[in-house]
């Protein structure tokens, strides 16, 4: 395995001794097998992979011993700042003591590991605010159908969320929650994965639902809580689920899915399929026990998770600075042996690339990896929030226009030619009628009937369940009044 | 302890296939392969062994006739600190018997993933003393996991075991009866079995039953009980209460450990010319008001006991509920003997559990009401 950086002769003694014992702690090796499938920082000029289908990538053979445990991503640059502390100039041969976990050098020198980096993770992005492409970067490229997909349904998701929003508004639903400013997480993570692969949604990531096929009408559905909603009724808005899309039911406790995720990774993993699990989390719930569990019970059971981060800025309206003290998320996969990547949540090509190299390593190594993306949540919290309350005007603003992740991707793929005026005002107006028609259908559909309270808590209703059913029946016929009258009896 | 033996039942090779996307299992019911626990076999193979042993068996045959079948939790892979799950890592092996970081959500929340892909995850939590770090995941997760989805998921194939209740030393948190935070939850099965032949069928049951379940295992008798347990596969219906012992004067309903000391309690009380039914509830929730009431309509008395606080524990639920199905047919009082509300003692636990003589006393009570 080649080395490519070398600080002292010591320092690769230690390596290869660390890595000869399976060790994975203290190198720092920038050799990174995947990239040779994607474009090389080392190359001065963009030289544009072939785009056959979206599946290329994952059709290419990959040598396993290529792949050997001791992957980096290219950025290093924190990495060094944390194995500086760990060079010195001294034979370690007998300065090593033996420990459960492995040889460790010993020091007489007693430093503590600073609380922080000097600087601080880099985050990988591939265009900059104006969709141009950063020249020299390493990236997935895409093509024009896939392109045109991702953007269109950005668009889609910013008026699907304006128009539920303001529906809430007028009293037809009851609750909804926007992704306004997070669009091309959900997108573009969406459209870097197969259909095989299983998401474990946090809530705000109806993008990726989208994308794998939900219908306008089939969200209008469930907000509705109508006959026709996969739930069922049972949950408020936004509480998606849907089977055939691999989309497990959204539930509102923070970071639960966590290490559900892990056991269907260990699941996956346990029937050999070609797929991983994509479990999304903002920077709120990595605050909750679930993550901690979530992120270890992954590590260890070398489950093929993608651990996906949309480190926002605000949880409700708990800015970063009061939810943790690390350097947001990136830093934290470290603590568990997770690798770990933080991109530009703003950057719908960074987080194409990012997830697209995430998933591969997740399967090929059967391993768990972690995301941070950095975004801003433009919007409220959700309909029962006034973020105004706690958070300047200027900075919504700014984060809105200046920042907005759907233009930026626009002007890219204008720029390529894949993209009119012509066809934004079509597909906008196209979508705000289809959008329309959705609630005004899903607002007339009936409610599920009420056998469907009583189903469900079992896989078939208990005596006590029975017993109450028939109580309550006898009860509606005495005071119908009470009752709503688009739920039949 | 009553003496059980089984009838032979054809032995049901339970192997899952996978449908579609592999949501899908066949799971057996319950109320299949029913063990008639009154009629002795003499072709049935039965050996005498203890609670753990059963348990472990149980264990055996559920990952032998279901090749989807984990068993994990901490220290599972030696044999578990009450050896429930010795020889399974080696028989089994590592990516199915394994096991965890010491997290009780992490083991719950991996569990109920497992489940949701079809598998049968047999989560053990150590003591069911530190079972709350996973009661988010149980309730908010496991329990809704079926009803929020519309049905589209379920984790059914979830178990989750624990060994419960006093074991003479076990203080505050080795001593604990939680069966009745658990039985506040509509979605999940709670499960608690009194003997070695009733452990191993319930469990094989609780792993096979389509929806997650709790089964409290009493620790105190996992060396000390000892029974006939038939070697075959064989389950035991859930929601089915037992009368274990007959009776006309009063009720008497319990699970677990303490039904052999209530059974005592009613030896002792026949004595005194008292006759007392004896019914083990076995599965708490969703539980068999049917059995109860039918007994409580017979005797006009009933009396409740667990180790558990008095205070909201399962026998206020018991007893709400005879009281408005029977309260013209009762004579007194519905009776509870308990814990007292205090934090499970350590030299005080003779002082704290209820005993023998507390039952009996109150038996006399209820009878001359």
């Amino acid at each position: 395995m080649a080395i490519l950086w070398r600080r002292s002769r010591n320092i690769a003694n230690r390596i290869r001794k660390c890595m000869n014992k399976g060790f994975m702690g203290c190198a720092v090796v920038n050799q990174s097998c995947w990239s040779s499938t994607f474009q090389s920082s080392s190359l001065s000029n963009l030289r544009p992979v072939p785009y056959q289908n979206s599946r290329y990538l994952r059709s290419l053979p990959w040598s396993r011993a290529a792949l050997f445990s001791v992957l980096r991503s290219k950025s290093t640059v924190a990495e060094k700042q944390l194995d500086s502390f760990f060079s010195s100039d001294s034979d370690d041969d007998h300065r090593s003591l033996d420990f459960p976990g492995g040889k460790v050098t010993y020091t007489s020198e007693m430093n503590f590991i600073t609380e922080s980096s000097r600087m601080r993770v880099p985050c990988y992005r591939v265009l900059d605010d104006n969709g141009e492409l950063i020249m020299g970067g390493d990236f997935q490229q895409v093509g024009k159908d896939v392109a045109v997909k991702m953007y269109s349904d950005m668009v889609t998701l910013q008026i699907m969320d304006n128009i539920f929003y303001e529906a809430q508004r007028q009293g037809r639903i009851s609750f909804y929650l926007t992704s306004t400013g997070e669009e091309a997480i959900s997108i573009a993570s969406a459209a870097a994965l197969t259909e095989q692969d299983i998401i474990l949604p946090q809530y705000r990531e109806p993008g990726v639902l989208l994308w794998r096929g939900f219908t306008l009408q089939e969200f209008a559905n469930q907000c509705f809580g109508n006959n026709a909603d996969y739930g069922k009724g049972r949950q408020m808005p936004i509480h998606y689920g849907s089977k055939k899309h691999n989309f497990i039911t959204i539930s509102s406790p923070i970071a639960t899915q966590l290490p559900q995720a892990a056991g269907i990774a260990y699941s996956l993993k346990m029937d050999n399929k070609k797929a991983c699990v994509v479990s999304y989390i903002g920077d709120g719930g990595t605050s909750e026990g679930d993550f901690h569990a979530g992120l270890n019970f992954a590590a260890v059971m070398e489950a093929p998770v993608i651990f996906f981060c949309r480190n926002n800025g605000w949880a409700i309206s708990t800015n970063i600075s009061e939810q943790f003290r690390s350097d947001g998320i990136v830093v934290k996969g470290r603590a568990y042996g997770i690798r770990s990547i933080r991109v530009d949540g703003n950057d719908a090509l960074a987080i194409y690339s990012a997830v697209s190299a995430a998933r591969e390593m997740a399967i090929n190594e059967q391993r768990a990896i972690l995301i941070e993306a950095l975004t801003y949540r433009v919007g409220h919290h959700s309909t029962s929030d006034d973020s105004t309350k706690y958070r300047e005007l200027d900075e919504i603003d700014y984060w809105k226009m200046a920042r907005n992740p759907v233009n930026r991707f626009r002007k890219w793929v204008q720029n390529n030619g894949w993209w009119s005026e012509q066809q934004e005002t079509e597909v906008r107006n196209s979508i705000r009628k289809q959008l329309l028609q959705a609630i005004q259908v899903a607002e007339k559909t009936e409610k599920p009937p009420l056998t469907e309270l009583f189903s469900d808590v079992y896989d078939h209703p208990t005596s006590n369940l029975q017993e109450q059913e028939k109580q309550l029946r006898e009860t509606i016929s005495r005071h119908p009044k009470d009752y709503p009258s688009d739920v039949s009896v | 302890m009553k003496l059980e033996m089984g009838t032979g039942t054809a032995l049901r090779n339970i192997i899952g296939r996978r449908f579609g996307h592999g949501w899908k299992r066949p799971f057996s019911t319950a109320t299949c392969d029913v063990e008639n626990q009154h009629s002795a076999n003499a072709n049935t193979n039965a050996k005498s062994i203890n609670l753990y042993s059963a348990i472990n068996q149980a264990l055996h045959i559920a990952l032998e006739t279901d090749p989807r079948a984990f068993v994990f939790g901490e220290d599972v892979s030696f044999g578990g600190v009450f050896r429930c799950t010795t020889g399974l890592a080696d028989r089994f092996g590592k990516t199915r018997v394994f096991n965890t970081p010491l997290c009780e959500q992490g083991i719950v929340g991996f569990g109920i993933g497992l489940a949701a892909m079809g598998n049968r995850a047999i989560a053990e939590i150590q003591f069911a003393d530190y079972i709350y770090p996973a009661f988010d995941q149980i309730v908010n997760e496991a329990a809704k996991f079926r009803y929020r989805s519309g049905n589209q998921f379920n984790c059914g194939g979830l178990t989750i075991r624990a060994p419960y209740g006093a074991v003479g030393h076990g203080g505050h948190y080795h001593s604990q009866s939680p069966e009745a935070f658990f039985c506040h939850v509509p979605g999940i099965k709670v499960v608690i079995p009194r003997s070695p032949m009733q452990a191993k069928g319930l469990l094989l049951s609780c792993i096979r039953d389509p929806n997650p379940v709790v089964f409290f295992e009493p620790k105190w008798l996992y060396r000390l009980a000892v029974g006939e347990v038939p070697e075959h596969d064989y389950m035991l219906p859930l929601s089915e209460a037992e009368v274990i012992r007959k009776g006309s004067d009063i009720t008497l309903v319990g699970w677990g450990a303490q039904l052999s000391i209530m059974e005592q309690a009613c030896i002792d009380a026949e004595k005194d010319g008292i006759s007392c039914e004896l019914i083990d509830l076995k599965t708490l929730i969703p539980w068999d008001k049917e059995t109860v009431e039918a007994s409580v309509r017979k005797t006009g008395r009933v009396l409740i006991s667990h180790e558990a606080p008095v205070t909201g524990g399962f026998g206020a639920e018991i007893s709400a509920s005879i009281v408005e199905r029977c309260f013209l047919r009762l004579e007194a009082p519905v009776a509870r003997v308990c814990g007292l509300d205090t934090p499970f003692p350590l030299v005080f636990e003779p002082f704290y559990m209820p005993t023998k003589n507390k039952i009996l006393d109150t038996i006399k009570a209820t009878v001359n009401y």
